[in-house]
């Protein structure tokens, strides 16, 4: 447990209307470390991720993230810093090919102006192939990502996130819209793409097969706070979690 | 600046604002429900004025009673919604709903171009003068100041008017609610089993009505000249935009700010009058992007 | 060589030999380009999913710097009106783009369409610098110190305008497949994701702002130099709105299109306006709705699909799409 501590949270605290959805919340998310968040239906798992990337503004509380504080940064900002995020309705440039989607991220990445190049020619071009091959879409780099059945699109959208070649990735919900005979197939490309890369992950999940199988970690979430964290062996039979999270799945 | 002219700029603006909301109101509203900025809303004001000076100088040349001038108004702007707002919202409208926002914003744009071309056809170039309703009421004596008693009472009388009997009508009636279920949240609105069709129909008819009523009333206190409609959409929509997009209340605000600023520039500043409402405007909007009354809406991720 | 890529080879050289044949097109054709390259200005930020209504703005600013430098220096010089115009034009761009790329959709619009009526409004009223709506006469500048006669140089003008309407659209071409030119595409379909690849959407916009701005004012030069005057009319919202019409006529988001749409309708405008002066906005109108609602690729959209046609393939619709996007030459 002596992993360098990559993103911290301290008394995280918002709430929309009447609606908590952080209450001092104080996480730690360990390098190398994969982390499960689990808890039902607007516990305020998303809003986590959202305010961890920037997305949403904390009343009160701080986000560090390599000891650098992040806390008001834009997405932009955070996402240069080397955190990406993945997300529960595939965020995909909806016109462009599969292919030009990974070759705009790893232009952003590396920064590639040059108003004379085209996309298709950038130097990037036979990484972003191979990422592709990682999440087993290579099959379909040339077609429109509009066209895809949803497993390939959250595929892709993660391969996109993993194209910035960050140190932190945040995925919402990574096997939610893949049918359910194909999550495990979906999960194992994920984590072999990840380790390739060296990426720690934090995935929201609802699937607790998922997630005895495939974190180092996991947090339970409620009423926008952590109520207990451990390893998947103590959380998944813990009471608490058995009655009140696994219950109401079943 | 002395007492007497600050009461005539702000009488003046008070007048202005009466107007510009009247279009504005019916902007924002038809956003609101349809999301779709009427580009051609400044040619319903125009359309609306023509009408009403071209049938009052008709009437009353034929010498029947100058107080027929006042149902005329609402005769303008029914004529406007029904024959004008109607039409359009059926035959064109309905059938790009679901195109991109760029090309709606065109058709609406073809739309104004097609209906500037229709009023110098009708009704020429040479423009028409029809104050009947105003010299009707002559008068009176405020703060040592001549004033029609039309601009200074009848105008904020009935934009008051139309703006407490709007609120009424969407809080109170069904088809008002109807509206405001399908501009708050449209998906649920319709998946709840209301007939959006319908209601899509009846609010660009009211909307296209009130920018005809507004018009009409206009043509009492000014020419009715070609390109009127083209200035008022753009100052409208600075009207509406200022407040912030679908805000009814926050039009009538912002009205009378645009207007009272844009007297008052007047007096003070000629050389800037046609630029303050867009100013005014530019200010907000750097300050608060959404505008004053609109609120911040976050997309889901 | 293609029938496909035969044909828009031979309309050009058709465009190049025309005012030889009949010099009284020469002026109509070299009007039509300076429009085209405005257009192109449209072009870019319909990639951006964005229409202004107010481009005419920076047709007019590059216009009256020519116009003032004729002033100025007895004539002036050509090189340095379109140097001086154009950085003028990307000047007032940068100035309402850091303030405009702020919105999107109706408020972009919108927004532009105000700042363009208080340019027009200006021109206007400060009458005893900008001649008021009488304008100001252009007067016939020198090219690289040489004196020029009318007709030398209206054929200068046109082969000009006509090797620089190439060369810019090749480079237009080339950035909106370079990198940067999909991440302006994207702010059309998914600025959030852009925002979270640690993109500045609004400075990828405002580089297309920038480039849009340049093109207008190019645009507006030539127009300045080959008309002889320049009025607040360069200005107008009825100018602006001519310049999207232009655009969604030739192809939406086609570089060629920008050209082709161009032609058509200066030619028309020339030649036909004169049977419908009065109604010649509605023809307009009424066309732009047909488009719009029946033909939303343009001209160079419905060529694609002739040639499809002719060459006898089933296309796809994906494959249709990215044609009308791709520009013929």
């Amino acid at each position: 447990m002596s992993a360098q501590v990559l993103l911290e949270t301290r008394g995280l605290d918002i709430r929309f209307g009447g609606v908590v959805a952080a209450d001092q919340v104080d996480v730690e998310i360990h390098e190398g470390r994969n982390l499960a968040i689990i808890g039902p239906n607007g516990a305020g798992k998303t809003t986590f991720l959202n305010i961890c990337t920037g997305y949403t503004k904390p009343n009160a509380g701080s986000v560090h993230f390599c000891g650098r504080e992040i806390t008001r940064r834009s997405p932009r900002q955070i996402t240069r810093l080397g955190v990406a995020r993945a997300f529960q309705m595939p965020q995909l440039f909806a016109e462009h090919s599969a292919l030009e989607n990974l070759l705009i991220a790893a232009s952003a990445r590396d920064r590639r102006w040059a108003p004379f190049t085209r996309l298709g020619d950038v130097p990037e071009r036979d990484e972003m192939m191979h990422l592709l091959e990682l999440v087993d879409c290579a099959h379909v780099a040339e077609r429109a990502v509009n066209e895809l059945p949803e497993g390939q699109r959250k595929l892709i959208d993660i391969a996109i996130a993993l194209a910035l070649k960050p140190k932190l990735l945040l995925m919402d919900e990574p096997t939610s819209g893949v049918a359910s005979s194909e999550k495990f197939g979906v999960m194992d490309i994920l984590t072999r793409a990840l380790a390739e890369a060296k990426v720690t992950s934090v995935f929201v999940e609802h699937d607790m097969g998922i997630v005895e199988k495939y974190a180092d970690e996991v947090a339970v979430w409620a009423s926008g706070a952590v109520q207990l964290r451990g390893t998947p062996a103590e959380i998944l039979e813990h009471p608490d979690v058995i009655r009140d999270v696994i219950g109401e799945e079943v | 600046m002395n007492a007497q002219l600050f009461a005539l700029a702000m009488f003046d603006g008070i007048a202005y604002a009466a107007l510009v909301f009247m279009v504005a109101v019916g902007l924002t509203l038809i956003f609101g429900v349809l999301r779709i900025l009427n580009v051609a809303h400044g040619s319903f004001y125009a359309i609306g004025a023509y009408t009403a000076a071209s049938i009052g100088g008709a009437i009353f040349a034929a010498g029947f009673s100058p107080w027929l001038a006042f149902p005329l108004l609402f005769v303008a702007a029914a004529l406007v919604g029904i024959l004008l707002g109607g039409p359009i919202e059926r035959l064109l409208l309905r059938r790009i709903y679901a195109k991109e926002d760029a090309l709606q914003l065109l058709v609406t744009f073809a739309v104004f171009m097609i209906l500037e071309d229709v009023q110098r056809l009708v009704w020429g170039v040479q423009p028409y003068f029809e104050a009947t309703a105003l010299q009707q009421l002559g008068n009176l004596e405020v703060l040592g100041v001549f004033y029609t008693k039309y601009q200074l009472i009848f105008l904020p009388i009935v934009a008051v008017i139309v703006l407490i009997g709007l609120r009424l009508f969407l809080r109170r009636t069904l088809s008002g609610k109807l509206i405001l279920a399908v501009t708050e949240d449209r998906e649920t609105a319709t998946a709840m089993g209301i007939d959006a069709d319908k209601v899509y129909l009846l609010t660009f008819i009211v909307g296209a009505a009130l920018a005809g009523f507004g018009g009409a009333l206009a043509s009492a206190t000014t020419s009715v000249v070609p390109g009127m409609g083209a200035d008022m959409i753009v100052l409208s929509f600075a009207v509406v935009a200022t407040a912030g997009l679908g805000q009814i209340e926050g039009a009538a605000v912002t009205a009378l700010l645009i207007g009272l600023g844009r007297s008052f520039a007047v007096y003070l500043m000629p050389e800037l009058e046609v630029l303050i409402p867009y100013l005014i405007m530019l200010l907000v909007l750097l300050v608060r992007p959404e505008g004053l009354f609109g609120a911040v809406r976050t997309r889901k991720i | 060589m293609s029938l496909r890529l035969a044909v828009p080879l031979i309309l050009l050289a058709l465009v190049a030999l025309l005012p030889t044949i009949a010099p009284w097109s020469q002026v109509v054709l070299t009007i039509a380009l300076a429009k085209g390259l405005a257009v192109l200005g449209i072009v870019v930020l319909l990639h951006a999913g964005q229409v202004s209504f107010g481009h005419a703005l920076f047709f007019a600013v590059s216009a009256y710097i020519a116009a003032f430098l004729g002033k100025a220096f007895a004539g002036g010089e050509l090189i340095t009106m379109i140097l001086l115009g154009t950085l003028a034009s990307l000047a007032v761009g940068l100035l309402v783009g850091l303030f405009v790329v702020r919105y999107r959709h109706i408020f972009f619009g919108m927004l532009n369409l105000a700042v363009s009526m208080i340019f027009f409004s200006i021109l206007e009223k400060f009458y005893h610098v900008t001649g008021g709506s009488d304008g100001m006469q252009v007067a016939r500048p020198s090219v690289l110190g040489v004196p020029m006669e009318r007709a030398g140089f209206e054929t200068l003008l046109f082969y000009g305008a006509l090797v620089l309407c190439i060369a810019v659209a090749w480079g237009v071409h080339r950035y909106l497949e370079s990198p940067i030119g999909h991440m302006l595409k994207t702010i059309k379909t998914n600025e959030t994701r852009l925002e979270y690849l640690g993109v500045s959407a609004r400075r990828t916009l405002l580089v297309g702002y920038l480039v849009s701005a340049g093109l207008c004012g190019l645009g507006g030069v030539l127009m300045a130099v080959t008309q002889g005057i320049v009025t607040p009319e360069y200005a107008w919202w009825i100018r602006s709105g001519e310049l999207v019409f232009i655009a969604i006529l030739g192809g939406s988001g086609s570089v060629a299109g920008a050209f082709v749409g161009a032609l058509v309708y200066e030619v028309v405008r020339t030649y036909a306006a004169a049977f419908a002066a009065d109604i010649w906005q509605m023809v307009l109108g009424f066309f732009l709705l047909g488009i719009i609602l029946y033909a939303s690729s343009g001209l160079v959209g419905l060529y694609g699909k002739l040639m499809d046609r002719l060459e006898g393939k089933h296309k796809t619709p994906a494959g249709g799409a990215k044609q009308s996007m791709e520009p013929a030459q």
